[in-house]
């Protein structure tokens, strides 16, 4: 009689077909995070400020450090379609070219942080006993450091602040918050089986912390870097706005805002001010929205399955 | 003393691979202000034991018992409070990480938790290729025909190195712990509940994959449980925990058939049987587990015990022989 119920297995196959195409873990994020329609819009138009920034000098033939002061405070035109500044320098130069500072100092204070608080954060969660205990006090220790007032004392010593110098600053005082979330993701997976599986094998602690616990931490160390590059883009342009950040005539977002505390400009002349102020609130919104995406994407409770 | 003299003699009888001298554990309870130690857990509590090459050792008793702590002490995940373990004739219980990594080929561990034990970021062919990446110096090509060779041999696919552990089931994913515990040809390897998170359907085929694997590669085990019928299916000889100390210890059909130990007694009356004829009349227990950080003096079954008398509180029972290999720790036998 035939067999209507119950499928007949072809035995050279089992559940899963040869043929089906294997997920890595990466690919399944990537999949989660092109759902997340805010998130793909961020990437998109983040992508299109920063190639407008990089492709400056093809947008325009002005030089954004060159006054005249025989052109000061002009409205749009042709020539100066963002009319000019105070000093008679281009607007829109100013705009594309102090996105690039403003960017690069967001970037490379986001990566040295991490350099430091990745490192400093590995070795307390993985060691663990006297090496945390003495890390963690000396980030408590950091983070009792009003930055406000730090920043103000070394620009006073230093006279003149450059990026790199301002990078340092940012990045010696900011590493104590990535510390902690590196060594609280180690402390929890140190006590996992598969790291106990890993010791078993006589895995050395240097193949452990990269082959095992950092890509298991990456979610949070990279959801914690996005939306670290976003605060310190605002950071820069807060101190820029009070005079303390990166001086002129280098451009920054944060120091052609500074134009606006003159009342007369803030009244007369809104295409000096609202752009980098526009350019600022969209590109930290676009960073934020893509940290989260990711956050959502790679977060570990959804990875099974 | 003498019972260690008499275990050693009994261990030159048979090869002996592993052997417990005296082993402690205990975990410090912190409290206080200042953290200082108030107290210990005693999860593992003066066990001698040898295992012979070749054969499965089973260790029985309830959570918290100590037998998995003991599987990680033998293995050097933990280390030892006190006592010696001797693997290969090599005392191991104070090498040092670097001199212990030789040691680590010839002993592994398969876990409990099929999803726990696997890193979810590497997939099937790097995780069984990484014991080799980590104790020998072969070569891409050479791994990875090991590799394929060892998928073959716990019923996987060669195809199935590229996927990720999500991609597979729980019974799958213990085949693929097993691979990568097997991929060094040790000789020794600690099965710390293996099949107590599977369905029983598929715990029947590991634990006979397991069986095959065994005979063909001339393996040791060291079986830990709570299930005293997944124990009597793949053991050679049986050993009883109760906290932290060994109760009784014999070959398997000595443990399921004349059981001594009262508590032995009482595990087996609460096994399920199929035959009406052969169940036992159930010996139900009452009261808990004591706490292993108090432990009750003198015999440590003694709070629950339905045979206990007086010299139970005061006089901790040795492990004594009863003869072919039965141990049993109490009074009741001298």
């Amino acid at each position: 009689m035939e067999n209507n119920y119950i499928p007949v297995a072809d035995p050279g196959t089992s559940q899963i077909a040869p043929e089906e195409k294997s997920r890595t873990p990466f690919q399944l994020a990537l999949g989660r995070f092109l759902k997340n329609k805010m998130a793909v819009a961020s990437v998109f138009i983040l992508f299109i400020i920063v190639s407008a920034v990089m492709a400056a000098p093809l947008l325009t033939d002005q030089d954004p450090t060159k006054s005249n002061l025989l052109l000061v405070e002009q409205s749009p035109s042709a020539e100066h379609p963002l009319g000019t500044d105070s000093s008679g320098r281009d607007n829109f130069a100013r705009l594309l070219y102090g996105g690039r500072i403003s960017l690069i100092v967001g970037f490379s204070a986001m990566v040295f942080t991490l350099a430091i608080g990745v490192v400093l954060g590995a070795i307390a969660g993985y060691y663990g006993k006297l090496v945390d205990a003495f890390i963690m006090r000396f980030a408590d220790m950091i983070l009792i450091l009003p930055f406000l007032v730090l920043v103000l004392v070394i620009v006073a010593i230093l006279n003149k602040v450059t990026i790199g110098i301002f990078v340092t600053i940012i990045a010696l005082t900011s590493w104590p918050g990535l510390t902690r979330i590196v060594r609280g993701t180690f402390l929890s997976l140190r006590e996992q089986e598969f790291v106990l599986g890993a010791k078993a094998i006589g895995a050395t602690d240097l193949r452990i912390i990269f082959k095992h616990f950092i890509p298991n931490a990456i979610g949070p160390i990279v959801v914690n870097a996005t939306l670290m590059m976003a605060s310190y883009i605002i950071v820069e342009s807060a101190l820029s706005f009070i005079g303390f950040g990166i001086p002129q005539p280098t451009p920054t977002w944060g120091n052609m805002i500074s134009e606006a505390q003159s009342i007369r400009i803030l009244q007369n002349n809104p295409e000096a001010w609202i752009p980098p102020g526009l350019a600022i609130l969209v590109t930290v919104l676009c960073i934020n929205f893509i940290g989260d995406g990711l956050r959502d994407a790679l977060d570990p409770k959804s990875l099974e399955r | 003393m003498a019972l260690q003299e008499k275990e050693l003699m009994q261990g030159t009888e048979q090869d002996v691979i592993l052997q417990l001298a005296n082993v402690k554990k205990y975990f410090p309870i912190k409290g206080g202000i200042l953290k200082h130690t108030i107290g210990h857990v005693k999860a593992v509590d003066d066990i001698s034991l040898h295992v012979f090459r070749g054969e499965t050792l089973g260790i029985v008793g309830e959570s918290g018992s100590g037998k998995s702590t003991l599987g990680r002490v033998i293995l050097r995940l933990l280390d030892p409070t006190e006592g010696e373990i001797y693997f290969e004739k090599q005392n191991i219980s104070n090498l040092t990480n670097r001199r212990l990594r030789a040691t680590r080929r010839d002993m592994q561990i398969i876990f409990q938790d099929p999803f726990a034990s696997l890193n979810s970021k590497m997939n099937v062919g790097e995780l069984i290729e990484e014991p080799l990446i980590v104790q020998t110096k072969l070569s891409k090509k050479e791994r990875t025909a090991k590799v394929t060779s060892l998928l073959e041999k716990v019923g996987l696919r060669s195809s199935d190195r590229l996927k990720y552990p999500h991609e597979f089931s729980g019974g799958q994913r213990q085949r693929i712990s097993i691979a990568r515990a097997l991929v060094l040809n040790p000789k020794f390897v600690v099965c710390d509940e293996p099949v107590s998170a599977l369905d029983v359907s598929i715990q029947a085929q590991v634990l006979n994959l397991m069986a095959d694997l065994q005979d063909e590669l001339q393996l040791t085990y060291l079986f830990i449980s709570h299930d005293l019928s997944v124990v009597k299916h793949i053991s050679d000889r049986v050993a009883v925990m109760y906290l932290g100390r060994i109760a009784e210890i014999a070959p398997k059909h000595a443990i399921y058939h004349e059981p001594l130990h009262p508590y032995t007694q009482a595990l087996l009356s609460a096994v399920p049987a199929v035959d009406k004829k052969k169940a036992r009349e159930k010996i139900i227990l009452t009261g808990d587990l004591p706490s292993p950080s108090n432990p009750p003096s003198g015999c440590p079954f003694r709070t629950r015990c339905p045979k206990v008398h007086d010299v139970c509180s005061q006089v901790r029972p040795e492990l004594t022989d009863q003869g072919n290999g039965h141990f049993v720790a109490c009074h009741l036998y001298k």
